[in-house]
């Protein structure tokens, strides 16, 4: 091409234009993402580095294209309340960071509430299973975003109970998670019949055998033996269950278990539990596709349902900003929570869902069963879906949660 | 049926059993810190990381090598033994003319860098390692279902501890060890090589660690964090047996193997808390543990 006059002017005002449209984007406002949850200890796994990894998948398909400045930062912790109290401030104060997200371990889940609200900041929680984040403790400044305890005892509970299991003793992790799992699951065992024979609660963290609390399950004679705890407490109670023959007398509900925890079991262990889960990887073309993405850059795992959940909140979330422009979204939490909530999400990982008034997002829930070492084709085979559940009727109807927000 | 205390008592006999089971692991890992802090004066806080790598590296050889369970229960103990002279050599053996506090700073600090390692690499969920076919299955006691592996680890620990105790209390080596712990010059002045010795020594107790972590790969899952899981207590063990004592850290063992194990059937919210309650009490009334020697 040979150089005319006008491409010549072209080049030129493209040049001029170059510096401009840079001090443009830096002048925008960032938008700042703190992933704050376990990197350490028994949560690890379950969220971790990986949610911090999804939330990035999120920005790099979604922010560039838009031209949105997002930066991603994350910090451990370590199951403790106060520390992560401490460390959000610092981020909401300092850092000024305007979502937050994953937040797994209840108790600590729930601690955050009132700092969000009292900052009105955005709090987007993955992670956490207590159903009271949108019952009592509810906050307009939070979506509860990929499952819950609500959801677990209905799914797992009922296929359990269905199946003739009516009678449930429960092992329980003494603090806000494994007691609202069990009281939620309690709940629905009786009211469809069923009764509770008994229930230890040991202690959190720190407990490793669980065998004294596995025999007295046994002796109760209950049908089914309720695990109403999570993570590596999940993974060593079907381990030492098993080792004590509990497996041929009572049935194990595990009541809420990821895929990493049933890769740590090995599927000779725990070929045969019910477990729920609102993703899995090889569900459909979607969750395929979103797993091709994302795998090459996390080291140890595939993706679970909290992860899963930490990519498609920060993608609905950086919708809702690029829709209402960052320097809005940064300045309210309230109203860009209200934003999202009016918006439509739709994203691989879960498909087409809805935020509901107290902040739950209704995605489907699926009961699956774990496949025998010889069904197990390839790396990470390890579900048969059993029973799917549509989004607005896995959860616990709005009218029961007593959300102070709805009455308002 | 009979009713102890409203337990029954089928149920009551079960816990005993499996307090016992439990104890077996505080007795082998309080052994091994007795030893080290009875010959070194270190008090090793690393114990617990070398425990979690006496299990990673039996999971290792059968995953990477095709090594099964038994041939590990040697192997194992001798690669993480072979690490711990090491880390003596390289490291704590400069820490032994400074205070107590500083050994400990030290081994912390180790066992923080190996677990973190150990995490970067395998993730915190753990990984599956299967009991051995010659020991799967269970057998029914009348009052409980007993797993022939659990059966296997009291049976085992109890051999291991037994032997160290008479090692170190029966044989010459133990004299020249027990001699070297009062007198250092004097023994080095009848020609024997105390700085050897004491590198084999904490050898010896890293081997101890990481045979217990064998033994607990197929019944926890094989992670990081295992040790860590255990140390607290069983510093806890150790001070109550009598820093340093032998005997006071086996006996221990079991015995706090077996209050925890109550405790978990009459109270089980306090079952991880009972060990320091014990603790406490035992440094009330007698500070040199409950088998230590006075000054």
């Amino acid at each position: 091409m040979s150089l005319t006059r006008r491409s010549a002017i072209a080049a030129g005002a493209a040049l001029a234009a170059a510096p401009l449209s840079r001090r443009a984007r830096a002048q925008a406002a960032t938008i700042k993402i703190g992933v704050l949850n376990d990197q350490s200890g028994p949560y690890t796994n379950t969220g971790g580095i990986t949610s911090v990894l999804c939330a990035k998948q999120a920005v790099e398909e979604f922010a560039a294209q838009k031209g949105l400045n997002v930066e991603v930062i994350a910090a451990d912790h370590q199951n403790k309340p106060d520390l992560a109290v401490s460390i959000a401030r610092q981020w909401f104060d300092r850092d000024g960071v305007d979502m937050l997200l994953d937040v797994p371990t209840s108790s600590v889940a729930l601690a955050l509430q009132s700092v969000v609200r009292e900052k009105n900041k955005v709090y987007l929680n993955s992670g956490a299973a207590s159903s009271a984040l949108t019952g009592e403790q509810c906050s307009p400044n939070f979506v509860h975003w990929t499952y819950d305890t609500f959801m677990l005892a209905k799914s797992t509970g009922g296929a359990m109970v269905k199946a003739g299991g009516d009678s449930w003793y429960f092992l329980t992790a003494d603090y806000a998670f494994g007691k609202q799992l069990q009281a939620d699951t309690s709940a629905l065992v009786k009211s469809s019949g069923g009764k509770v024979a008994g229930a230890s609660l040991y202690p959190f963290p720190g407990t490793t055998d669980f065998s004294s609390f596995l025999v007295q399950a046994q002796s109760s004679g209950a049908k089914v033996l309720g695990l109403a705890n999570a993570g590596g407490d999940t993974v060593n109670s079907i381990k030492q269950a098993a080792e004590f023959g509990i497996n041929k007398s009572m049935k194990i509900a595990a009541l809420l278990m990821f895929i990493t925890d049933v890769h740590a079991l090995g599927l000779d262990v725990a070929g045969g539990l019910n477990l729920t889960e609102s993703f899995y990887w090889d569900l459909n073309d979607r969750t395929r596709a979103f797993t091709k993405r994302v795998l090459p850059k996390i080291p140890t795992n595939y993706p679970n349902m909290s992860h899963a959940g930490c990519y498609s909140a920060t993608l609905h979330y950086l919708k809702t900003v690029a829709d209402m422009g960052a320097a809005e979204a940064k300045k309210d939490g309230v109203a860009t929570i209200n934003r999202m909530k009016a918006m439509p999400v739709d994203d691989d990982c879960f498909g087409a869902t809805r935020i509901r008034e107290d902040g739950r997002n209704m995605v489907p829930s699926f009961l699956f069963q774990v496949k025998k070492p010889s069904e197990s084709k390839k790396p990470w085979d390890y579900y048969n879906l059993v029973a799917s559940t549509a989004g607005e009727d896995a959860f616990r109807p709005l009218a029961d949660g007593r959300c102070p927000l709805i009455k308002a | 049926m009979i009713m102890i205390f409203g337990i029954p008592g089928p149920l009551l006999f079960g816990q005993l059993l499996l307090g016992l089971i439990n104890g077996a692991f505080y007795a082998m890992l309080s052994l091994g810190l007795a030893v080290i802090f009875g010959m070194l004066n270190i008090i090793n806080f690393a114990h617990g990381a070398l425990f979690m790598m006496g299990a990673f590296v039996s999971w290792m050889l059968l995953n990477y090598v095709g090594i099964g369970y038994f041939p590990a229960l040697i192997l194992a103990p001798l690669i993480v033994g072979a690490f711990g002279i090491f880390l003596e050599k390289t490291i704590i053996s400069r820490l032994y003319k400074l205070d107590h506090l500083y050994g400990l700073l030290l081994t912390f600090g180790l066992s923080l860098v190996v677990e973190g390692l150990f995490r970067n690499a395998y993730g915190s969920s753990g990984m599956p390692y299967r009991i051995p076919d010659l020991l799967q299955g269970a057998t029914n006691l009348g009052f409980m279902y007993m797993p022939n592996y659990r059966g296997w680890v009291v049976l085992a620990a109890f051999v291991v501890c037994t032997a160290t105790w008479l090692i170190i209390e029966k044989t010459s080596l133990g004299a020249t060890l027990r001699a070297a712990t009062e007198n250092a010059p004097m023994v080095q002045a009848f020609g024997v090589d105390v700085p050897r010795l004491i590198t084999l020594t904490y050898g010896g107790g890293i081997a101890l660690a990481a045979f217990a972590g064998v033994l607990a790969a197929p019944i926890y899952s094989v992670n990081p964090n295992m040790g860590s899981n255990f140390i607290n207590t069983v510093f806890a063990v150790v001070v109550i047996g009598g820093m340093g004592s032998i005997l006071g850290s086996i006996v221990t063992g079991f015995g706090l193997g077996v209050v925890e194990g109550l405790t978990k059937v009459f109270y089980p919210q306090a079952s991880a808390t009972v060990v320091f309650v014990v603790m406490v009490i035992v440094l009330l009334t007698r500070p040199r543990g409950l088998f230590g020697k006075a000054a």
